[in-house]
């Protein structure tokens, strides 16, 4: 076992425990807490991958965005400071029940595929392949249909977004 | 000779010699060099703190016709250390329903936030933490963590007033977070490369605020924002706010914040420096590196000469002006840029560095007029339509009534 | 270096994780939180098979970075309008729990 296999086991672990908390943190403000660390944790996990770009970009949209947006709706949709009562629907067990099949299922059939086992060795290099996706996201060739929709779609979500939460003053009453 | 020249790269040679003589692997040697440069960056950088201190003190002061610390050691110097012996023997207070572990973590993320910065930015030739490539983009990511301490802290406290602090003071950063990031593209653009050291060896020739002085302006402005510094210091307003999201911290957790602050002030300008005024390029910086430390710090003193100079005259921003300015004014002036530096750069390829660079510089200065003109635009007919006649009438009736009630 | 199969069961696993927590929680921003963990699983598994990819070709390749982005942008449209959305349902209810918001039952 050398040293990046046990970065990426800590990583891994620190991921999944804190993901376990997520789902199971009675304090929504605590299970916000815990994203944050299993977002850090998959951050890591992409630098064993070798993407160092998709680590940032993790830190910068997830931490530095979408898990400040989730705090700050736990924040505003929250009734007393302490979250009373039970967090989690009465049928979980079946939740759980689907979610473990799954997770079965899923890796029952990765490990009839032959690549299964395949050792991850290391990339040439990591800056070219940032350049070649740059490209890639822009040429008409590759994705540049698909990189525009997604413009669209990230305006019609801002926009959209901020049509539903505008506090309008007939809502009050209504 | 060699120690006279590049005195940090000769102990870190002799260092990590040292440690491959212990007989050790090479792995290990690697990540104890590492840590053992982690720890003596963070504490010099928290140490230095004192004097920044001391010195953003005295020239306010001096802004302010006052003589600023005087009483400890020659010039005040030793103010810092006696306020630091002061706040460690303060009492660490704990307010009641706070969340422990939210309240503790916080300063201590204050303080890794800003420190974590250092590990990218090149500090001379041979004195760079970690190349990464894609270096920009990390001193942005890592501002998050700073947020989230802000949060922690806010929410940890159980105080209502630290909480609207805190949530002040992340809109604001989320907010000024978008032209900091559209204006740091330009000199991605401009030098090809995220990475921080790349960015420095590509202003070999020219400074970027010479080709850019428009994202310089906006990274300005913006990272003024981003550290909370007057006109930006809306959570310290003190007549609405109680000073924000650190009220209910005492003792050493206070004094966390205080230096995450005042450190972050300084690395912000550093930041600039190295992204807009070439970092530790200079004459000579190249054959002797120990120079070009000494570049960088200089250039860093100077912009944070004038953040000071910011603190000391400006007045305070209201909240809608500040979110004005942020996304009526910085937001689409950068996307603006962008697109102008791109089209530019995209016809000039052929054209030498020189002419290249007054085309650009050219650009720049015109959207920063059309942008001051609109700006005139839009304040004289706000000041039209905010002052019609009607109010006016109503003055003179009234008085007239008054008159004539007398 | 480290297998392929860590990273998929890893993936697995916090998408599993993920799909519990989106249909055992009751607080509609608790549901969000765990589309998150599923989109990160999504996210993991693409890198994964991105670097297995890129070796056994041995040449430029790009198409899993580039669904990455993708999936970063849709998580980034999806949680502004989630949240968006349960504001605002939270402003009419004044709750955030799902089983409380029965508004078209009557």
């Amino acid at each position: 076992m050398n040293g990046l296999q046990v970065v990426f086991l800590l990583a891994a672990l620190v991921s999944l425990f804190s993901a376990a908390m997520v789902v199971s943190a009675r304090r929504m403000m605590h299970a916000a807490l815990w994203l944050v660390l299993t977002l850090m944790g998959v951050a890591v996990i992409f630098v064993t991958l070798q993407s160092s770009f998709f680590a940032v970009v993790q830190v910068l949209v997830y931490v530095g965005a979408i898990a400040i947006l989730i705090i700050f709706s736990v924040m505003l949709t929250r009734r007393v400071m302490e979250d009373h009562g039970d967090q989690i629907l009465p049928g979980w067990r079946a939740a759980g029940l689907v979610a473990g099949l799954l997770f079965a299922i899923i890796v029952g059939f990765l490990a009839l595929w032959q690549g299964f086992t395949t050792m991850l060795v290391e990339l040439p290099a990591d800056a070219d392949n940032l350049l070649d996706l740059g490209q890639a996201l822009v040429s008409p060739q590759g994705y540049a249909l698909p990189f525009e929709l997604a413009s669209v779609l990230l305006v019609a979500a801002l926009i959209g977004a901020i049509t539903i939460a505008v506090d309008r003053k007939e809502d009050q009453h209504g | 000779m060699d120690f006279l020249r590049d005195p940090f790269g000769f102990v870190i040679q002799e260092y990590t010699g040292w440690l491959g003589g212990l007989g050790l692997p090479a792995v290990w040697v690697d990540i104890i060099a590492k840590l053992t440069g982690a720890l003596v960056l963070a504490t010099g950088a928290m140490l230095f703190v004192v004097f920044l201190i001391w010195y953003e003190r005295k020239l306010i002061g001096r802004i302010q016709d006052r003589f600023g610390p005087n009483r400890v050691g020659p010039w005040g110097i030793f103010q810092p250390v006696a306020d630091m012996l002061k706040i460690f023997t303060k009492e660490y207070i704990t307010p009641i329903g706070a969340d422990k572990f939210a309240y503790n973590l916080a300063p201590i993320l204050a303080v890794a936030a800003v420190l974590l910065l250092w590990s990218v930015l090149p500090l001379s030739v041979t004195v760079v933490g970690t190349d990464l490539n894609v270096g920009l983009l990390f001193l942005v990511a890592v501002g998050g963590l700073g947020e989230m301490s802000y949060i922690l802290a806010g929410w940890g406290s159980n105080n209502k007033y630290a909480l609207l602090g805190a949530f002040r003071l992340v809109a604001q950063l989320i907010s000024y977070e978008v032209p900091l990031v559209l204006s740091a593209l330009v000199p991605v653009m401009l030098a090809g490369t995220l990475s921080v050291n790349g960015i420095v060896q590509a202003q070999e020739s020219v400074w970027f605020i010479v080709a850019a002085p428009a994202a310089a302006l906006i990274f300005f402005i913006a990272s003024i924002a981003e550290i909370g510094r007057s006109p930006f210091d809306l959570i310290e307003a003190e007549s609405e706010l109680v000073a924000g999201y650190n009220i209910e911290y005492s003792g050493l957790k206070f004094g966390m914040f205080f230096v995450a602050e005042f450190l972050h002030a300084f690395t912000v300008s550093m930041i600039f420096a190295t992204v807009f005024l070439g970092g530790w390029q200079g004459p000579g910086a190249a054959e002797i590196p120990v120079l070009g430390f000494v570049y960088l710090m200089l250039k860093t003193f100077v912009v944070y000469f004038v953040t000071i100079l910011f603190r000391g005259t400006l007045p305070r921003f209201r909240i809608d002006q500040m979110m004005n300015l942020n996304w009526k004014v910085l937001t689409p002036l950068s996307l603006a840029l962008i697109m102008a530096m791109a089209i530019v750069g995209g016809l000039t390829r052929e054209l030498p560095v020189f002419w290249q660079v007054i085309a650009f510089l050219l650009v720049n200065l015109l959207l920063l007029g059309a942008t001051d003109q609109l700006m005139r635009l839009s304040q004289s007919r706000k000041t039209k339509s905010n002052l019609p006649m009607q109010p006016l009438r109503k003055v003179l009736t009234t008085s007239t009534k008054h008159g004539a009630g007398e | 270096m480290i297998p392929l199969a860590w990273y998929l069961i890893f993936s697995a696993a916090l998408f599993c994780i993920g799909l519990f927590g989106a249909l055992a929680r009751k607080n509609a921003v608790a549901i969000l939180m765990g589309v998150e963990l599923m989109l990160n699983a999504v996210n993991v598994n693409l890198i994964a098979f991105w670097h297995y990819y890129a070796q056994v070709r041995s040449a430029p390749y790009v198409h899993g970075l580039a669904f990455t982005t993708m999936v970063f942008v849709v998580a980034a449209a999806e949680v502004a309008v989630g949240l968006a959305l349960v504001i605002s349902a939270y402003r009419r209810r004044q709750t955030p729990v799902v089983d409380e918001l029965t508004l078209l039952k009557g």
